[in-house]
C-alpha cells in the first residue's frame, strides 16, 4: 500500500466531506483513503447517496473537504485550483444534454478551453480532437440540440481531452445513454486511454460497466468505503462484504427467491 | 364476468399508429403495432425513441400525436369510441399508469396523505375515512414502512425508492385490472429496483392484474416478465417468452443483447449495434417471428 501511495498519481487520505450542520448534517464522505496509480482505470461504484460523485466533485475542485488531503503526484491540492491542474485533470459530466452550452457550436465549444489555457493552433487541435473521438467534421459548426445523445458525449470527451489531460474523472458517463450508445462510449473510452496512456477515476452505479472498465474498484455506502476490490482479467470480483456481495446478486437480475432474502442497508 | 374475462384478452391492439405532424412532414413515432395480452407480465423494450411510451399513453388515451387503430379493445370495451367522460371513468380505475419519475409525478406542493385521498375520493367516491383507511393499505401493500410517517410528508421529503413505492400505491387504490408501467424503476438503486418488481409481482398473482412494463432493460424485463415485445422505430420487430431470450432471431434483440459489458470478455471491444434500414419495412408476420 506504501509503495502505491509513493508512485500514486491521485491520493485521497482520509477524506471527509459534510453537508449541513447540527442534527441535519450529513457526512456524505466519511474516512475515505485510497490511491491510484499511474494509467490505472479506478471505478467507484455504490448506490444513489453513497457519496461517489461527492468525492469525484472534491477532487475537480466542485465541492468543498471538510477534513483529510487530496494529493495530485503527491503535492497536497489547495482549494483554490490552478490552470495548471485543469490542464492535467478534466472531467466528464453524467449528463450531455445538461452540460453543453445549447447556444454554443461544437467548434466554440471546443475552442473555449484553448482560450482559456492560451493555445494557439486551436484550428489543428480542434480536428485531431474530433478524430480522436470518431466524431465527424460535417458536425463542427451544430448546435447540441442537433446531435444525438451519443454524439452530445462524444463532443463532452472531447472538450475534456482537448487540453490533452493526463486524468479523467468520468462521472457516469454513460448512465443517461441506451445500452447500444453506452457500448459506443465505453469502447471509445478504452481505445483512447489506450492511445493517450490515461488515467481513469470513473464513478458509475452499474456493476457491470465498472468490472468491464476498471482495475480496481472502490465500493462505497453511506460515505463509507466499504471495500476495495481487484478486478481480475475475466473481469470478475470477489467480494467479501455482505453489502457489496448484495449489490452483487442484485445486478444478475430478478429472482424473486433472493430478493426476499435483502438487507435493507438503510 | 370472472370467466369471460379469462378468455377474452384484457387488452387487444390492432395496428396502432402514431404520427406526430411537424414542418418536416409527419413523424411516425409508432407503426402498426399489435398485440393481445391477458393477465400475466408483458414487457415492452427498445431504445430512447422506439415508441413503447408512446404506446402505452395511447392505451390511456394520453398520446398527444394523432393515434390511429383499426381496434383498440380493453376487456370487451372499445376505447376508441370512449366519450372523454367515459374515458375518465376507464383512466385510473381501471387502467392505471406509472410514470418513470416519482419527482415529476407527484405535487411538490401537497401532502402526500392529501393526494393520496384525493385520488382515492375521486376514484371510487368513498367517504374521507374510507379513503383513510384504503390508503394505509395500499401503502403497507408496497411495504412502507411508517406510512403514517409518509402519509404526512411532503414529496421531496421522501427518497427516489419511496417515491416510487408511493407512486405506485396511489395507482393500485382502486385496484386496476391493468397498470401500464412506464420505466418504474430506471431512475433506482438496483436493490430497491427489484424490490419495487416484486411488489408489483405479487398484485399480478394476487389480484389477477395485467401488467405491460415498457423498459430498456432487457436483461432485466426478461428475468421478470413473461413475455417481451421488442420495438425499433416504432414498430415491434420482434415478440418472444421471456425465458426463450437467448434464442432471439431478430439482429436488433441479439444486437442489445450482445452489446452489455457483462457479455464481453474484458479487454476485448463491445459489440456496437449495426442498425439496417429494412428493420423498418419488414412486418413482423413476414419473418414468423410471432410467437
Amino acid at each position: 500500500m506504501t509503495d502505491h501511495q509513493e508512485q500514486a498519481v491521485i491520493a485521497v487520505k482520509d477524506l471527509a466531506i459534510y453537508f449541513g450542520r447540527g442534527e441535519h448534517q450529513v457526512k456524505a464522505v466519511d474516512q475515505v483513503s485510497f490511491a491510484i496509480p499511474p494509467r490505472q482505470s479506478f471505478g467507484l461504484v455504490g448506490e444513489s447517496g453513497s457519496g461517489k460523485s461527492t468525492i469525484l466533485r472534491a477532487l475537480a475542485g466542485l465541492d468543498h473537504v471538510d477534513q483529510g488531503q487530496l494529493l495530485l503526484d503527491g503535492e497536497p491540492l489547495q482549494i483554490k485550483r490552478t490552470k495548471a491542474f485543469y490542464k492535467k485533470v478534466q472531467m466528464v459530466f453524467q449528463d450531455p444534454y445538461a452540460s453543453l452550452h445549447p447556444r454554443h457550436t461544437v467548434d466554440k465549444i471546443l475552442a473555449e478551453p484553448l482560450a482559456i489555457h492560451g493555445f494557439k493552433d486551436i484550428e489543428q487541435r480542434i480536428i485531431k480532437v474530433m478524430d480522436q473521438v470518431a466524431l465527424p467534421h460535417k458536425f463542427r459548426f451544430r448546435y447540441p440540440h442537433q446531435l444525438s445523445g451519443g454524439q452530445r458525449q462524444r463532443v463532452a470527451i472531447a472538450r475534456a481531452l482537448i487540453l490533452e489531460p493526463e486524468i479523467l474523472l468520468l462521472d457516469e458517463p454513460t448512465s443517461a445513454l441506451d445500452v447500444s450508445i453506452q457500448a459506443e462510449v465505453l469502447n471509445l473510452l478504452n481505445r483512447l486511454r489506450a492511445e493517450l496512456s490515461l488515467t481513469y477515476v470513473l464513478v458509475s452505479h452499474d456493476l457491470a460497466v465498472v468490472s468491464y472498465m476498471c482495475e480496481r474498484v472502490a465500493v462505497m455506502q453511506q460515505g463509507k468505503l466499504v471495500e476495495l476490490l481487484q478486478v481480475d482479467q475475466d473481469g470478475k470480483t470477489y467480494p467479501k462484504q455482505a453489502y457489496t456481495k448484495q449489490l452483487n446478486l442484485a445486478s444478475q437480475g430478478y429472482d424473486r427467491a433472493r430478493i426476499e432474502q435483502f438487507i435493507d442497508h438503510d | 364476468m370472472v370467466n369471460q374475462a379469462t378468455k377474452a384478452p384484457l387488452l387487444a391492439v390492432n395496428n396502432l399508429n402514431i404520427r406526430f405532424p411537424s414542418v418536416h412532414g409527419a413523424v411516425h413515432a409508432v407503426r402498426d403495432v399489435s398485440f393481445t395480452m391477458g393477465r400475466e407480465k408483458v414487457a415492452i423494450v427498445g431504445e430512447s425513441g422506439s415508441g413503447k411510451s408512446q404506446t402505452g399513453r395511447a392505451i390511456l388515451g394520453l398520446s398527444p400525436g394523432q393515434v390511429s387503430a383499426d381496434s383498440l379493445i380493453f376487456d370487451g370495451i372499445d376505447l376508441q369510441r370512449l366519450s372523454s367522460k367515459a374515458y375518465r371513468e376507464i383512466r385510473g380505475k381501471r387502467i392505471s399508469m406509472v410514470m418513470q419519475d416519482p419527482k415529476y409525478s407527484l405535487n411538490p406542493v401537497m401532502s402526500i396523505g392529501k393526494q393520496m385521498i384525493e385520488a382515492c375520493q375521486i376514484q371510487m367516491k368513498v367517504s374521507k375515512k374510507q379513503a383513510l383507511a384504503r390508503c394505509m393499505q395500499m401503502l403497507e401493500a408496497v411495504r412502507i414502512r411508517q406510512p403514517q410517517r409518509v402519509f404526512k410528508a411532503y414529496p421531496h421529503e421522501v427518497s427516489g425508492g419511496m417515491g416510487q413505492r408511493i407512486m405506485i400505491a396511489m395507482m393500485l387504490l382502486s385496484s386496476p385490472d391493468l397498470l401500464i408501467a412506464d420505466e418504474p424503476t430506471s431512475a433506482l438503486d438496483v436493490t430497491v429496483q427489484l424490490q419495487i418488481l416484486a411488489i408489483m409481482d405479487d398484485l399480478v398473482q394476487d389480484t389477477g392484474m395485467g401488467l405491460i412494463l415498457i423498459s430498456h432493460d432487457l436483461p432485466l424485463v426478461a428475468s421478470f416478465c413473461d413475455r417481451i415485445l421488442v420495438m425499433y422505430a416504432g414498430r415491434i420487430v420482434e415478440e418472444l417468452d421471456a425465458s426463450k431470450l437467448d434464442q432471439a432471431q431478430h439482429p436488433y434483440t441479439r444486437g442489445l443483447l450482445s452489446c452489455l459489458p457483462s457479455h464481453a470478455t474484458k479487454g476485448q471491444p463491445l459489440a456496437t449495434l449495426e442498425r439496417q434500414d429494412s428493420w423498418l419495412d419488414e412486418a413482423l408476420e413476414n419473418r414468423g417471428l410471432r410467437v
